[in-house]
């Protein structure tokens, strides 16, 4: 028997997500598309084009890419060892691997970033530990590398745990199946293991470079605040210039970039398997 | 195992009640004050004596506080904000005069800093001093070239150095440095002299280590940089933590600042945030927080109860001004100042 008042129970959501996530994007909007006396304008939404707008925008692109990239080269092989499909497969060993690996996400976002701010800082922990060693002291606080360093730190599990998911729905026998009728490890890999999981993989760059692209706070933290990127740039139009117009107008810019990659990631995921955590 | 259930129900009934067992028979008021800028201890001891509940809260910059203040979002009634901010908040009608006859406590303030306090605030309506000093340099002695006198400016431009200096992290604070530096007013608004300020601030850039608000403090006594641009107060507690450090004022001067207590227009319990501020101007209460703190008092009656000579007649918490050329105090630029401040500050952040 179907009941037909099951949709109510989806009440709750859509109160919060029209209360919390709707009237601010309408928000959002109405001060973008407004100047500060209420009029209408897309003066807010062109500024991007100044030289100092789009180059925290490219910055901010460019930076989110490169740990995107990164994270894939480290998450890629962590996932084949976590999932069944590693040599270890069925192991239990391999639940405290997962257990172990989100175990940080059990701290505030901001207390491990300045926690990194802290080690890697030219007189901190780990430059003092160098010392001791005699060994070169490591110079990237205040530098893009350590807003990379940071980013990918951070966001590395949120590319983890989607591979994980898809590499595990890939059935053990199709993989036997591929390695019966020949085909060397390299060949399963390139023709059965990374479509199967191309899934997980999808959402997994979106759930790394969406984070990256818009964070202000680890380019504050680790850039010492020399580095402008675009989320920068918005919160201190909200925060320091008080001018809500334009940071609301930038908000809309980076919002097109934010849907780009989620259409991206839907037309890949069409079952939305690999979002699942 | 119902029993335990019921247990465990009863006794988080017994906290929650043990929670708000307080109750504050003169209602509450909104603070809203810089980070770390009072002694917790005196808004207990305030709670305590007069029956009302202390809601506190604390900002990083004058240009974080405003935007929350303008909104209204939460409804504060007392902030203290600095000269050049008040002045913009009377400008936008966000202020009330306040009535000193219910502030006795208002008498221990030097008349000196009431006279200074005429720049921002004209008649002394809307204000009430409680903090006030200089910016300057702070310095490693250990880690400055023996041959080198810090005594200017220029010091922050030196390339020996680079990497090793740390700047202040908001718009006119760091544009004060570098017009001071070229000879300007840190109030001007000609765009030439702007203009010189920014490409002297671009040029400082790849020297600078970060820049920084609050944490220039730990930084410093971390011995993590040798040169960093620092309001006064904070010179005597780095001092305390790092003996290396050192505090001067640059020869080509700099900024004289105060900070004091103002009341919200909106303020719904005025008559609280009048018993806050007496009660932060009483001197025993103005002492605590002054070692706390350490940020110069202007409350003359506290700082005759400091009982070490050596930090009463400290040149760092009360020097004598009347030594240092162009000390001058920020004043508000109107809100199309404000925007050509912001514009060429975030130019030389996007360099």
């Amino acid at each position: 028997m179907k009941n037909k008042y099951i949709k109510f129970l989806s009440a709750p959501y859509i109160i919060w997500a029209l209360i919390f996530i709707i009237v601010p994007l309408l928000m959002v909007f109405y001060y973008g598309f407004t100047d500060k006396s209420g009029a209408f304008t897309i003066s807010n939404i062109t500024a991007i084009a100044t030289h100092e707008h789009s180059k925290a925008l490219w910055l901010a692109l460019y930076l989110s890419l490169i740990s995107t990239a990164i994270c894939i080269l480290l998450a890629y092989p962590l996932a084949m060892i976590l999932s069944h499909i590693g040599e270890n497969a069925g192991a239990n060993k391999d639940k405290y691997m997962v257990f172990i690996f989100i175990l940080p996400m059990w701290m505030n976002f901001l207390l491990r970033t300045i926690a990194w701010q802290t080690l890697l800082e030219n007189d901190g922990v780990i430059n003092s530990f160098l010392n001791l060693l005699h060994l070169p002291a490591l110079r990237i606080i205040n530098t893009p590398a350590a807003i990379v360093f940071g980013m990918v730190y951070n966001f590395l599990p949120f590319m983890v745990l989607p591979l994980v998911n898809a590499l595990n729905k890939i059935d053990i026998n199709v993989i036997n199946a591929a390695r019966d009728l020949g085909a060397n490890s390299v060949q399963t890999f390139l023709r059965i293991i990374l479509p199967l999981s191309l899934p997980g993989l999808i959402s997994g760059i979106t759930m790394v470079f969406i984070p990256s692209l818009t964070t202000f706070i680890v380019s504050d933290l680790l850039g010492g605040s020399k580095i402008l990127l675009i989320g920068n740039v918005i919160e201190q139009e909200f925060t320091q210039y008080s001018n809500w117009n334009l940071g609301s107008g930038l908000s809309i810019v980076l919002m097109i970039f934010i849907i780009v990659s989620i259409v991206l990631s839907t037309i890949f995921d069409k079952d939305m398997e690999g979002t699942a955590i | 195992m119902k029993k335990l259930m019921i247990g465990i129900l009863g006794l988080t009934c017994l906290f929650a009640l043990a929670g708000c067992s307080r109750t504050y028979a003169n209602g509450e008021v909104y603070v809203y004050n810089w980070g770390e800028y009072c002694d917790p201890e005196t808004l207990e001891m305030f709670e305590e004596e007069y029956d009302i509940k202390v809601i506190y809260d604390e900002y990083e910059t004058n240009e974080i506080m405003y935007p929350k203040v303008e909104a209204g979002a939460v409804k504060y009634d007392v902030v203290c904000p600095s000269d050049y901010m008040i002045c913009k908040m009377i400008e936008h009608d966000l202020l009330q005069e306040i009535n000193f006859d219910n502030i006795p406590n208002s008498t221990n303030i030097g008349d000196q800093y009431y006279k200074m306090s005429e720049e921002f605030d004209p008649g002394n309506k809307y204000s009430v001093p409680y903090c006030w000093g200089t910016v300057g340099i702070l310095y490693n002695k250990t880690m400055i070239d023996p041959e080198d006198t810090v005594d200017s400016w220029s010091i922050l431009w030196d390339e020996k150095y680079a990497n090793s200096i740390l700047m202040q992290d908001s718009v006119r604070d760091a544009f004060m440095v570098s017009l001071k530096l070229n000879g300007y007013s840190m109030n001007t608004l000609n765009d030439d002299e702007l203009e010189v300020a920014k490409d002297s601030l671009i040029e400082q850039k790849p020297l600078v280590q970060a820049y920084v608000i609050d944490q220039v403090r730990d930084k410093m006594i971390g011995n993590e940089a040798a040169l960093g641009v620092i309001y006064s107060g904070e010179a005597i507690y780095t001092q305390r933590e790092n003996p290396d450090l050192e505090y001067v004022i640059p020869k080509e001067g700099t900024n004289v600042w105060i900070d004091s207590w103002v009341i919200l227009k909106d303020a719904e319990n005025v008559e609280n945030a009048e018993k806050f501020i007496n009660f932060m101007c009483r001197p025993d209460i103005a002492l605590m927080n002054f070692e706390y703190i350490t940020y110069s008092t202007p409350n003359d009656a506290a700082r005759e109860l400091i009982e070490d000579e050596e930090i009463r007649n400290s040149e760092i918490a009360f020097p004598d001004l009347s030594q240092y050329n162009d000390l001058e105090t920020f004043i508000y630029l109107g809100d199309e100042g404000d925007e050509k401040y912001s514009e060429l500050w975030k130019k030389v952040k996007s360099e």
